[in-house]
């Protein structure tokens, strides 16, 4: 590899770029090349660092250290729009697009001189059709982009930055949205790009494209750069395992005594809106005195089992039991009537309200309970007692309970959204992701008490991308891959390449 | 430049950069009048002098308060919810129609019974049509700013219709208003021989009120966490679209309060001039009480003041009473972005 990188032209090199947000390191002393002609996988879970080094490289972030070389030329730190002018083009997951104007319109939304009315359209055009053609990028330039499929609208968008000639595409999880057809053509323009001397950086969490498409894989975890290879010398299975990787200092659980079933899922289907992936038709036991660690890349499916059981979304076909009780009217209020403590996927936008204070935020699932409110009149006052108890109890550092929650570390809002589930009682915990982003005595604070509810008698369900956490704490494991669920696997009998294989989605029935 | 969230705004952001703003507001109206021809000071004298100088001046002012504390009282609940309600003119009208509906039919009910009965069903008839822009953005996602607007006009259109129609007073010499309201239907005066009726003491009442729902009920709780941040108060289980209707309603029922109070207490019949946009200008009078409800009440005395004011001041000092609306424009301009900068504070990259 080493003598390839030499032999090409360098187009573009990020060296040592470290970004600290908080006590979060983002990035943590990055070094990437990419050579002309080359297609280099950017590889991660969700909070890996590479949307910041992308946000980095294009000038909406200040790296704290380190240099982005475009072309041999440096960048100057934090100027936006630096990154496209030498020549880079990224398309990102959501488009920037305009529905109402035609893919000509759009092209040139930006690029032509305001003061040539009309004028260079047919020229525009002309060079719009040429790159079309050259790129396999098949697209009528005067349709409006409101008729256009997704696929088609993706190719508007890189036709976008080849009209801004781009020598570098970057791409952002660009198969997120497309269907299996679609995403071969994306590859097949891919190609021809880099058969014409563009430098492509694919930025993914799917294993097989990744391997598919790249000449080199970079795994990013935790901000820091923790592999880098030639695809044609790994395999997807080492890719999983490098990508989530050895985590440090696990409390160890003692022996399980599981007991009856609290919560069952027997053929639920869910089909969330949009194109993310729902549930196929699974069955899953949640046992007191139990954690059951799912494993899986993310944007497998893990989302919309948890907002199955949290409450925010119902099974569409199948049924859902809680112990010998079938749940009918599933909302988040039956979802808490039913003793499910829930520690939501994103602390900040669902877990809490950044402008309430500590308190507001504490009773924001039980501000209905006679203790808190009695016949539609709060009572602040033990609403009060009750948020400083948590915040002694669970450790919580903070000025007082009148502190606006926005203020806290992400470690110590956890310690008040894992309290104020917790509190409760729950016979159920839904725990998805609860230690991401958070520093390491956080994280194991957090683990030690998931513990000691499920060694009350709790059933936890612990949704993490982390293998190495599922593997330290469950009980039993299972693995979710396009929307479908392995089978359990009991703690020691399985190694994690095993698992990674099954994240690979090697090992489902798909007739099923 | 970019903009970066401080983290603990303290006295002199939150309350000294809305005072500047008004100030800031003060001086562009001062130069304005200067560009008029006439003494700033003097223009600014005259026009307090006119707001509060006698104590005609200070009734009148409060008399124009009334219905831009209810209406404003209407857009800062909605508002709190994140909730656009731009239609409080048509719920005031709304209101003022009920009001002569029923206030014109005789009820014969005896001491302040119809005033009650006649107030309630005002605020039903705001709050419902209200509530179906707000059902249509809950179940279709359809965008209320569009559809409360519109009804302001639907509205003036549907009340102009009957003043030349069904609710034309015989006795009008041909005007389109409507018939006077029966003597039981009419707000008395706080103080006999005082030009204040007691609309203004209804307006304090229900400004404390919405203070009381807003920081001591579970409907408050939930209308500010749904504001902030409807995606966690989904989560946590609060009904966000039931939420969302009873602010509506307590919202349309208010800015009706001001239609009820203008024809029940100052005007006594309903005409298409009832309302010089009260509606509007509670959306003024929200915002520059930063959708506190007791600064409701400050900023409506303040505004009605400044058009009372300039009223008095353009008849005696000859500047044009536009420079109000100027004024009470750049304040609007000023606190929005004093607010903007009390929460963020500008960074050079």
């Amino acid at each position: 590899m080493a003598d390839k990188t030499e032999a090409r032209e360098v187009v573009l090199r990020l060296e040592g770029i470290t970004k600290i947000f908080g006590n979060l390191k983002a990035n943590d002393a990055i070094n990437v090349t990419l050579c002309r002609g080359e297609v280099i996988a950017l590889l991660g879970e969700n909070g890996a660092g590479k949307t910041t080094l992308m946000n980095i490289l294009f000038g909406h972030y200040t790296a704290d250290e380190g240099t982005v070389e475009v072309f041999g030329r440096t960048l100057p730190p934090g100027a936006t729009g630096a990154a496209l002018k030498a020549g880079v083009g990224m398309v990102h997951q959501h488009f920037a697009l305009a529905n109402n104007l035609t893919v000509l319109d759009n092209i040139l939304l930006g690029t032509a001189s305001l003061w040539s009315p009309g004028g260079g359209k047919d020229a525009a055009r002309a060079r719009v059709t040429a790159l079309a053609e050259d790129f396999g990028l098949a697209v009528d330039p005067d349709e409006k982009i409101a008729k256009l499929s997704v696929g088609e609208r993706q190719r508007v968008e890189i036709l976008k930055a080849l009209y801004r000639n781009a020598r570098i595409l970057i791409l952002d999880e660009p198969t997120a949205v497309l269907t299996p057809q679609e995403s071969d053509a994306l590859f097949e323009t891919l190609r021809k790009a880099v058969e014409q001397g563009l430098s492509v950086i694919f930025i993914s969490h799917k294993l097989h494209e990744v391997m598919a498409i790249s000449d080199r894989v970079l795994v990013l975890r935790h901000g820091k750069l923790v592999g880098e290879t030639p695809t044609s010398k790994t395999t997807p299975q080492a890719l999983a395992e490098l990508m989530v990787g050895a985590e440090i200092d696990q409390p160890v659980p003692s022996e399980a005594k599981p007991g009856a079933a609290l919560l069952s899922l027997r053929g639920v289907s869910v089909h969330p809106p949009g194109h993310r992936t729902g549930l196929q038709s699974i069955d899953l036991e949640l046992r007191a005195g139990q954690i059951l660690g799912l494993a899986g890349v993310s944007g497998n499916g893990q989302g919309a089992l948890a907002e199955l059981i949290s409450g925010e979304a119902r099974p569409e076909r199948g049924e859902m039991w809680l112990g010998p009780a079938k749940a009918t009217k599933w909302s988040p209020r039956a979802a808490l009537a039913a003793a499910i403590g829930r520690i939501p996927e994103d602390r900040h936008s669902t877990g809490s309200i950044a402008d309430f204070s500590i308190t507001e935020n504490a009773i924001l699932e039980s501000y209905k309970d006679p203790e808190m409110s009695s016949a539609g009149w709060m009572r602040w006052s033990s609403a009060v007692a009750f948020t400083r108890q948590l915040i002694a109890r669970y450790d919580v550092r903070c000025p007082g309970p009148e502190t606006r929650i926005r203020l806290l570390s992400g470690g110590n809002m956890q310690k008040l959204i894992l309290g104020r589930a917790l509190e409760s009682s729950p016979k159920i915990i839904l725990a998805n992701q609860p230690v991401r982003g958070l520093d390491i005595g956080a994280v194991t604070y957090v683990q030690e008490r998931l513990i000691a509810a499920r060694n009350e008698g709790a059933a936890v369900l612990l949704i993490s991308e982390d293998l190495d956490e599922i593997m330290g704490l469950a009980d039993v494991i299972r693995v979710m891959s396009d929307g479908r669920l392995s089978p359990e696997f009991p703690r020691g009998s399985v190694t994690a390449p095993e698992l990674g294989r099954w994240m690979a989605g090697e090992g489902f029935n798909y007739a099923a | 430049m970019r903009l970066e969230p401080v983290a603990n705004p303290g006295l002199i952001r939150s309350l000294g950069f809305p005072a500047a703003a008004l100030a800031l507001s003060v001086v562009v109206a001062s130069f304005l009048a200067l560009l008029a021809g006439a003494n700033p000071f003097d223009t600014l004298g005259l026009i307090l002098k006119g707001a509060a100088g006698s104590q005609f001046a200070a009734l009148e002012t409060l008399n124009r308060a009334t219905p831009l504390i209810f209406t404003g009282l209407a857009v800062a609940v909605a508002f709190r919810a994140k909730l656009w309600n731009i239609g409080a003119e048509a719920q005031l009208y709304m209101g003022a129609l009920v009001t002569v509906l029923l206030g014109t039919s005789a009820l014969g009910l005896p001491g302040p019974q119809p005033l009650i009965l006649i107030g309630l069903a005002a605020m039903l008839g705001g709050a419902l049509i209200l509530l179906g822009p707000v059902f249509l953005k809950t179940r279709f996602g359809v965008d209320e700013v569009v559809t409360t607007l519109l009804f302001n006009f639907i509205m003036l259109l549907l009340i102009s219709l009957l003043l030349e129609g069904p609710l034309k007073d015989p006795m009008g010499m041909g005007w389109p208003k409507s018939p006077r309201l029966d003597p039981e239907a009419r707000l008395p005066r706080i103080v006999e021989g005082l030009r204040l009726h007691w609309g203004f003491a209804l307006a304090l009442i229900c400004a404390a009120a919405v203070w009381v729902i807003e920081t001591r009920t579970t409907l408050g709780y939930e209308i500010r966490a749904v504001g902030l941040n409807p995606r966690a108060a989904r989560f946590a289980g609060i009904p966000v679209n039931v939420v969302l209707l009873k602010a509506a309603f307590l919202s349309g029922g208010l800015a009706a309060l001001a239609g009820f109070s203008e024809v029940a207490g100052l005007k006594g019949s309903l005409t298409l001039d009832l309302s010089p946009g009260f509606g509007y200008t509670g959306i003024i009078v929200a915002m520059l009480a930063l959708l506190h409800p007791i600064g409701v009440v400050v900023s409506a005395i303040f505004v009605a003041g400044v058009f009372v004011g300039a009223d008095s001041m353009s008849r005696a000092a000859g500047v044009p009473t536009y420079i109000a609306d100027i004024l009470l424009a750049t304040a609007l301009l000023f606190m929005v972005l004093a607010i903007l900068l009390a929460r963020y504070r500008i960074v050079r990259n």
